[in-house]
């Protein structure tokens, strides 16, 4: 193949050191400054306002240099205010509580769901994927929505629950306040919780217990165990990043949704997002909605950490 | 096998379908309730009117959704660009790049959006626009961008990622000694060996962007009301048949969206599983 002589010039400096060691630094500082500005600086920032006070439209400045005296207005009321606050302790357990109830029931829902999908027939496999990852294509909030249609009074569930008296269970568990009603309880905002993220949860599982060596299964039956002890002290152990990973993906999200308690959880439900979003939204106080969400991501740190060591593992199926 | 063997596989296997058949109706009762009564002729929710299409019509003149869908579309498409080119430069510098100063630091930003609750990414954003309104300028489509880009990115990153770790680098290597320049060997050998994984992450990127709404409450600005925030704002007052009627078809569209993509995905594959095959043969 003959090439036209302008592009030999182009290709030597395309082979020469300088260049590569250029378009090393260029492939990686795009996506890093990107990442900097628009990720980790406004953290920063919400970092900075959650000290400040709130003026009239806008909060004051942090520090001011006037007649040659530096002044801080480090404003700390914020914080002391969330620690003191009844009600802002108890949405904060609340949200915990919540994420920890929703990641329960996705594992235990989950779990076998994944396990048998990555047993079933290999032809079959991606036509099942297909379907878990479907819903989690189709618009979460209309999803979100679906169902009140069928909690809200004369829906079909809620029907379904009042005719076996189920909701007679709920009540006692105290997930709905009065029999029959569903719609605006802990119960309507856990099946959503749980509803939205369950596919977070069953993807990483799937692929960690896809990639599963069998044979070690057999060898276990060889050796005597039963397939009951085999899959505890196998099969467990090895999908172990899966269920971190899906664990943190459902639990971290879960502790600042916004949605879910807006549509389902209705005006009684503690979540700290809704908090948040009052905070802003309605009440227009900057600091303190920052100072909620930099307490929120205090909380959240420590699983973030645990998430990024096994997200690597076990994310190579999610697509 | 044991009797006892045969019998445990058999109890597996009736409790496996079992509970893959009511996880599904789990995932897919509400969907298929909510087009159902997307039909409906009464305009009470959990009232059947008989079958009508008349929610349907009266979407064709709703001014504000239309006005949403266009917004929403123009906003996914530039951020699914804008995801697929951050996301796929993020993943080639995981993968191909192991060392470099402040690796764990870019991993821990690409990831965190992931998990990361969409109030607080739209919250410190927006706040730092309003702390910079002389570079950003106003809040609008641009901003709704930005948000939409950040989040799309993680999610491109993970799936191309994905596809360049099970790439075998040996033909990357057989290029470079046959002569091709770097940027010969990336848009000649590696660019169609993951173009499968770009598009699954644009396809990705553009349904987050097409379905976010707290992000858009946060970044949205005078104008720029997107479908999702027209959704949302009317979901909040209760069941309504015209969003039943909308979500419909915002599902019907993009299930055939995303099966066709996947079918595109899954026959290129099969094709190039073939071509090898044919070329170990030769």
């Amino acid at each position: 193949m003959s090439r036209p002589p302008a592009s030999s010039l182009f290709n030597r400096m395309h082979a020469h050191p300088l260049f590569l060691a250029h378009s090393r630094k260029a492939v990686i500082s795009v996506p890093f400054v990107w990442l900097l500005i628009f990720m980790l600086l406004p953290f920063f920032i919400i970092l900075k306002i959650s000290f400040a006070q709130m003026g009239i439209a806008s909060f004051l400045p942090l520090s001011q240099f006037k007649e040659g005296i530096l002044t801080l207005n480090l404003d700390l009321t914020h914080y002391q205010f969330i620690v003191q606050d009844q009600l802002y302790f108890r949405t904060y357990l609340n949200s915990l509580w919540c994420a920890a109830l929703t990641t329960f029931w996705c594992l235990f829902i989950g779990y076998p769901f994944a396990y048998f999908m990555a047993r079933a027939k290999a032809t079959l496999q991606p036509a099942l994927l297909m379907l878990v990852m479907l819903p989690f294509w189709t618009s979460y909030l209309l999803r979100v929505y679906a169902w009140k249609g069928l909690l809200m009074n004369g829906g079909l569930l809620a029907r379904v629950l009042i005719y076996t008296h189920l909701d007679w269970i709920l009540l006692k568990l105290r997930l709905i306040v009065e029999p029959g009603m569903f719609m605006n309880t802990q119960f309507a905002l856990l099946i959503g919780m749980v509803y939205t993220y369950l596919p977070f949860m069953i993807l990483p599982l799937y692929a960690t217990l896809s990639k599963m060596d069998l044979r070690l299964l057999e060898a276990a039956a060889d050796l005597g165990a039963t397939p009951w002890v085999g899959f505890w002290k196998i099969t467990v152990p090895l999908s172990k990043a899966g269920i971190i990973a899906g664990s943190m993906l459902v639990f971290i999200p879960c502790i600042g949704e916004y949605v879910i308690p807006e549509l389902l959880g209705g005006p009684q439900s503690l979540m700290i997002g809704r908090v948040l979003w009052d905070e802003f939204f309605s009440n227009n106080d900057w600091p303190m909605a920052s100072s909620v969400a930099v307490v929120v991501i205090l909380l959240i740190l420590l699983p973030l950490a645990i998430f990024n060591k096994y997200q690597a593992e076990a994310s190579e199926v999610r697509r | 096998m044991s009797l006892r063997a045969l019998l445990y596989r058999v109890l597996e296997k009736g409790f496996g379908k079992t509970w893959l058949g009511a996880g599904f109706v789990f995932l897919y009762l509400p969907i298929v309730v909510l087009v159902f009564y997307s039909f409906n002729a009464s305009p009470l929710p959990v009232v059947w009117g008989g079958v009508s299409l008349r929610w349907y019509r009266q979407l064709v003149q709703d001014r504000d959704l239309l006005s949403g869908v266009w917004l929403s579309l123009q906003i996914a498409l530039y951020a699914a660009t804008g995801s697929v080119v951050l996301g796929a430069l993020a993943a080639f510098t995981l993968v191909k790049y192991k060392r470099f100063w402040g690796r764990t630091l870019f991993t821990g930003m690409v990831n965190a959006p992931l998990v990361m609750p969409e109030v607080i990414i739209g919250l410190s954003l927006l706040l730092m626009l309003v702390s910079m309104q002389r570079v950003f300028g106003q809040r609008g489509m641009f901003t709704i961008w930005l948000g939409h880009v950040l989040l799309g990115m993680s999610y491109a990153t993970v799936v191309i990622q994905a596809r360049l770790q099970d790439l075998n680098p040996e033909l990357e290597q057989a290029a470079a000694d046959l002569g091709a320049r770097p940027i010969q060997v990336f848009f000649l050998v590696t660019l169609p060996l993951i173009l499968n994984a770009l598009v699954s992450a644009f396809l990705l990127s553009f349904t987050l962007s097409l379905d976010d709404v707290v992000l858009a409450a946060f970044l949205n600005g005078p104008g720029s009301t997107t479908l999702p925030l027209v959704i949302f704002s009317r979901a909040r007052l209760g069941m309504r048949p015209d969003i039943n009627a909308a979500a419909s078809v915002i599902i019907a569209v993009v299930t055939v969206m995303v099966v066709g993509g996947s079918y595109f995905v899954f026959r290129a594959e099969r094709r190039r599983a073939a071509e090898i095959a044919a070329a170990q043969r030769a």
